[in-house]
């Protein structure tokens, strides 16, 4: 089924956990939960694939999760905080993962965060109709150029989806 | 009469909690965050208040997906660290308030705001972090505690607007409280960061600065910052910072900045910190040259 197009969808490498997701990988994330106990960590690592028999997962969450493709689990319905559990799991902290999800090394992901992080600038938005900078950014700008940004986001509907499929279509070429 | 005295906004990285409890706390990653809130404890120590409420969220400890709260509010009283993975912190259980708790709830939801309420629950690091930031690491807590969790995880969060205004309906159930009080109010979480997927990593000093400067400022324009902009411009996780409207909302319309920290990283986090105390109306003489006093002295970090 083909999901709805939503507003923050424009926003790059990025998958909004909200209530289409969070039905959807409702089988993921209490899998995760599951893994707070010690007995079923115990469980889930003598027979992973078996182990996952236990919740309601779809084979392309199966094999997400047997591959550990954070970003695929995410887009799957996965929610950080419950798949930073799995995570924990393999002995993994939450910076860890976010260097595996953005695809660096460890070392590069450790570097670029103590050189400040990475730049919102390019990052705001896939269409480009997004990358506008915050009311609270734009403070010194002319009326004008204010008015212009508020215009921008209605139109840009269609120009949206397109990008996104085209995000999705990169997304599958990596895998 | 109970009064909100101050409001404390903080970030609550879970590695925080971890670099204290495995007494990392004097390496130089780590200095450089805690020497911070240094100053933060001293107010902290000064301030005293009788009661803190923290707003805050839990990440998938105490609620998982089977049910998602908006705003709940700890009625209990005492809550326990919670178990994230590698067993509960070894910070003090913390008491709560039941009966300004049980008084806040009744207030609130009056004033149309559907919270639920929450009489056994264990607490996270959302909430643990910035109590070791502000309070140390005690035996035990100083003063009891009413959680208020709020949900950032599901999308959409409550909106910037209408946490501020939950402040504000706080602030006024307080104030209707007989028992002569003083409470703080924590916002906690933020400041920008995104810990998913692809684009982790990112920080936005400017977002955080212009957030930091419009709390005292501005804060009725921080509450048209729509949850679009908090993701694009924040990270998908600093939509937290709506949680910072509430101890906002709760403060009065005129407060006084007394201090401010900020600090890139920790971990995949811009670290944010500031102290906010309203302008004491109801101090007289003495009191009142002693409160500008430390207040002066915390400034120049006496």
């Amino acid at each position: 089924m083909a999901r709805a197009q939503n507003d923050y969808d424009d926003i790059p490498g990025t998958f909004v956990f909200d209530a289409e997701r969070s039905r959807q990988g409702y089988g993921i994330n209490m899998f995760c939960m599951s893994l707070m106990k010690d007995d079923n960590r115990k469980a889930f690592r003598a027979n992973e694939a078996e182990y996952l028999k236990k919740f309601k997962l779809t084979p392309e969450q199966t094999e997400a999760i047997l591959k550990r493709d954070y970003n695929r689990m995410l887009e799957l319905g996965g929610n950080i905080y419950f798949t930073a559990k799995l995570g924990a799991t393999d002995g993994h902290s939450f910076r860890h993962l976010a260097a595996v999800m953005t695809g660096s090394t460890q070392d590069d992901y450790a570097k670029m965060m103590l050189d400040g992080g990475r730049s919102v600038e390019g990052n705001r938005s896939r269409s480009g109709k997004g990358a506008i900078g915050s009311a609270l950014g734009e403070q010194g700008r002319p009326k004008a150029a204010k008015k212009a940004a508020k215009a921008k986001p209605a139109k840009s509907k269609g120009v949206k989806s397109k990008a996104a499929k085209a995000a999705k279509s990169k997304s599958k070429a990596k895998r | 009469m109970a009064r909100i005295i101050a409001g404390v906004a903080s970030s609550h990285v879970p590695a925080i909690g971890a670099a204290i409890d495995n007494k990392q706390t004097e390496e130089p990653y780590w200095k450089r965050v805690f020497s911070g809130f240094e100053k933060s404890k001293e107010w902290m120590a000064k301030t005293k208040p009788d009661v803190a409420i923290v707003v805050y969220n839990d990440h998938a400890s105490a609620f998982s997906v089977e049910f998602v709260p908006t705003f709940a509010l700890g009625c209990a009283a005492e809550f326990p660290p919670a178990d994230e993975g590698w067993g509960p912190r070894p910070v003090p259980v913390l008491k709560g308030h039941p009966e300004l708790a049980a008084h806040i709830s009744q207030s609130v939801i009056l004033d149309e705001f559907d919270l639920t309420i929450v009489n056994k629950m264990e607490v996270d690091h959302g909430l643990t972090v910035p109590m070791n930031l502000l309070f140390g690491s005690p035996a035990e807590w100083p003063c009891p505690v009413i959680p208020l969790a709020v949900n950032v995880v599901l999308y959409p969060p409550p909106t910037g607007h209408r946490c501020f205004m939950l402040g504000r309906a706080i602030r006024k159930a307080v104030e209707s409280y007989p028992e002569d009080l003083n409470v703080v109010v924590f916002g906690t979480g933020g400041m920008s960061h995104q810990i998913s997927g692809p684009r982790a990593g990112l920080i936005n000093k400017k977002f955080d600065t212009a957030f930091l400067d419009n709390l005292t400022k501005d804060p009725k324009k921080l509450t048209r910052i729509k949850h679009l902009e908090y993701m694009r411009e924040a990270g998908a996780e600093g939509i937290e910072m709506v949680m910072w409207l509430i101890m906002r909302g709760a403060l009065d319309d005129k407060v006084d900045e007394v201090y401010r920290f900020y600090t890139v990283p920790a971990s995949n986090t811009a670290v944010g910190h500031i102290i906010l105390e309203n302008r004491k109306k109801a101090a007289k003489g003495k009191a009142k040259r002693a409160a500008a006093r430390s207040r002066q002295e915390v400034r120049r970090g006496g």
